[in-house]
């Protein structure tokens, strides 16, 4: 395969997860012509999980969160411009424009330009009390502020707010998490699931709100105090306010040049936009979820991974991956949840294991019987036969998955 | 600093000084060692950071945890001396460490 597109010119707009390992598969797949790799932030690419746990915590560093050192760009024949933004998209000259007035010519163009938080009306008025948690920036501005004994109001129980909040628990700060729906991770967890994290976050202190939506934010005194005013009249004080209701994705480039968009750059199977000289990865694309026949997006690094397997593959007219099944996982004190699948369509729940114990998982069946999802907590084994049982499609036994005592491996064997 | 050597499934050999404190996973990233993919960053959630710990060593590692043997218990071309190396911390004890990578994780 060495040699392969040797004349091309492969420029990727986004230097996170999904640019990178863009870049890094072509290299892989003999990809032999040039590679631009152009990222807005000033840092080298890498990972982001980290950043709202070890991070927040002083026990990561730049190295220890980089995709790959620094050198291995130049040794790969990686062209990376990091703190660079592109402002333009010409698919008649096959350009892009940058704003140091740079001007890149494509053959390929793969747009990874990841997505932002979403941003409420009210937040504006927090300033500089306001935290995000998206960038390595983010994280370390939230890191300096969270220190013992301050009061931090987080809003949105989702992944980015419980492990907020169980990093700044572990930083001895107070917590309160408010919530607009009646539970946590309501948007990607079963009410199993949601039931035990929020116990196991109510033991370890942090107090919740829910059904609530801030209507105002009030920064005044001296020192400076957070106010948050509720639709219920309540109110709230706090030292500092992390946000984290859910993200948006930066498809405006694309949308700009005439891409199809809806809530995300439309691709298909290959990741192909509607442009077939362009592809679109990771959080910013809208892409077919075959197993469950419609649409989605997925913010996660497995997704990243795999859209940058399958535009690279494409690019370099290589055999298309194995379709993987969609997964994600979250770290909370000393909890691992880990999920495979969506849960769409679902009928039947099965709990294997006792929450109690806090290692157990919930299996999601549809109406034939065959697995959509599985969540995990503390429970690898389970989260890994449910892997390959939501790729199977096998029509399966409840009895069994339910029954602890039949192992997991003989069920998924 | 600790020596750690990795071997491809080719039968290419790198060997690399390691920070004490840091994973073995994380030493060969830091030093572009082929084949350690570490698509989760070290959370133990992914296993492509695989490898077969030479028999010299087996004994010498610290033990494995629940978290580790189950993410194991699934991945591809599992041997009885198959880790995760994002769970074995680099000490002064193990200057030497060999470990070879699956023929799955190129």
């Amino acid at each position: 395969m060495a040699g392969r597109g040797v004349n091309e010119r492969v420029v990727i707009i986004g230097a996170g997860h999904a640019g990178t390992s863009a870049a890094i598969q072509l290299r892989s797949l003999g990809f032999a012509g040039t590679i631009d790799l152009v990222g807005e932030e000033p840092h080298i690419p890498y990972h982001r999980p980290p950043l709202s746990k070890a991070w927040l915590l002083g026990k990561a560093g730049d190295e220890t969160i980089a995709l790959k050192p620094a050198s291995f760009y130049a040794e790969q024949a990686i062209s990376l411009q990091v703190g660079c933004r592109v402002d333009g998209i010409d698919r008649v000259a096959q350009w892009v424009s940058l704003n140091n007035g740079q001007q890149i010519p494509y053959d390929w163009l793969i747009v990874a330009t990841g997505s932002r938080a979403r941003r409420l009306p009210w937040a504006l008025a927090g300033g500089s009390h306001l935290y995000e948690l998206r960038t390595r920036s983010d994280a370390e501005a939230l890191r300096q502020a969270l220190q013992p004994g301050k009061r931090v109001l987080i809003v949105g129980a989702g992944y980015i707010g419980l492990e907020g909040a169980a990093s700044a628990r572990a930083r001895g700060a107070s917590v309160v998490v408010i919530e607009r729906e009646n539970r946590v991770l309501a948007r990607v967890a079963s009410e199993a699931v949601s039931a035990f994290f929020q116990r196991y976050h109510a033991d370890r202190g942090v107090r919740f709100r829910f059904n609530e939506s801030i209507t105002q934010l009030l920064v005044r005194g001296s020192p400076p105090t957070c106010e948050v005013s509720f639709d219920r009249g309540i109110q709230e004080q706090a030292d500092l306010v992390l946000v984290g209701v859910g993200a948006v994705p930066n498809q405006e480039l694309g949308a700009a040049c005439g891409l199809h968009c809806d809530d995300g750059i439309i691709v298909d199977q290959q990741t192909r936009t509607s442009d077939a000289r362009i592809f679109a990865i990771g959080d910013c694309s809208r892409r077919p979820l075959q197993l469950y026949e419609r649409t989605g997006r997925l913010e996660s690094v497995a997704n990243a991974l795999e859209q940058a397997r399958l535009a690279a593959h494409t690019i370099c007219d290589a055999p298309a991956p194995v379709h993987e099944v969609p997964w994600f996982w979250s770290d909370q004190y000393d909890l691992k949840l880990q999920i495979a699948g969506l849960s769409f369509d679902v009928g039947l729940h099965v709990t294997r294991g006792d929450p109690s114990s806090a290692r157990f998982a919930v299996f999601h069946l549809n109406g034939a019987g065959r697995l959509q999802a599985v969540e995990a907590v503390n429970a690898a084994p389970e989260f890994l036969a449910g892997r390959k049982l939501i790729a199977s499609r096998r029509v399966l036994d409840p009895h069994a998955l339910a029954d602890a005592s039949t192992s997991i491996k003989e069920i998924a064997a | 600093m600790p020596k750690i050597t990795y071997i491809a499934h080719s039968g290419d050999r790198k060997t690399v000084d390691a920070q004490i404190g840091d994973s073995v996973m994380l030493s060969a990233i830091k030093n572009s060692v082929s084949g350690i993919d570490a698509d989760c960053g070290g959370a133990c959630a992914c296993a492509t950071c695989h490898v077969y710990v030479d028999a010299a060593w087996v004994d010498r590692l610290p033990p494995m945890l629940e978290l580790e043997k189950g993410m194991l218990d699934f991945a591809p071309e599992v041997r009885p001396n198959s880790r995760l190396s994002c769970r074995i911390e680099v000490s002064r004890e193990l200057d030497g460490l060999v470990v070879e990578i699956p023929s799955t994780q190129r």
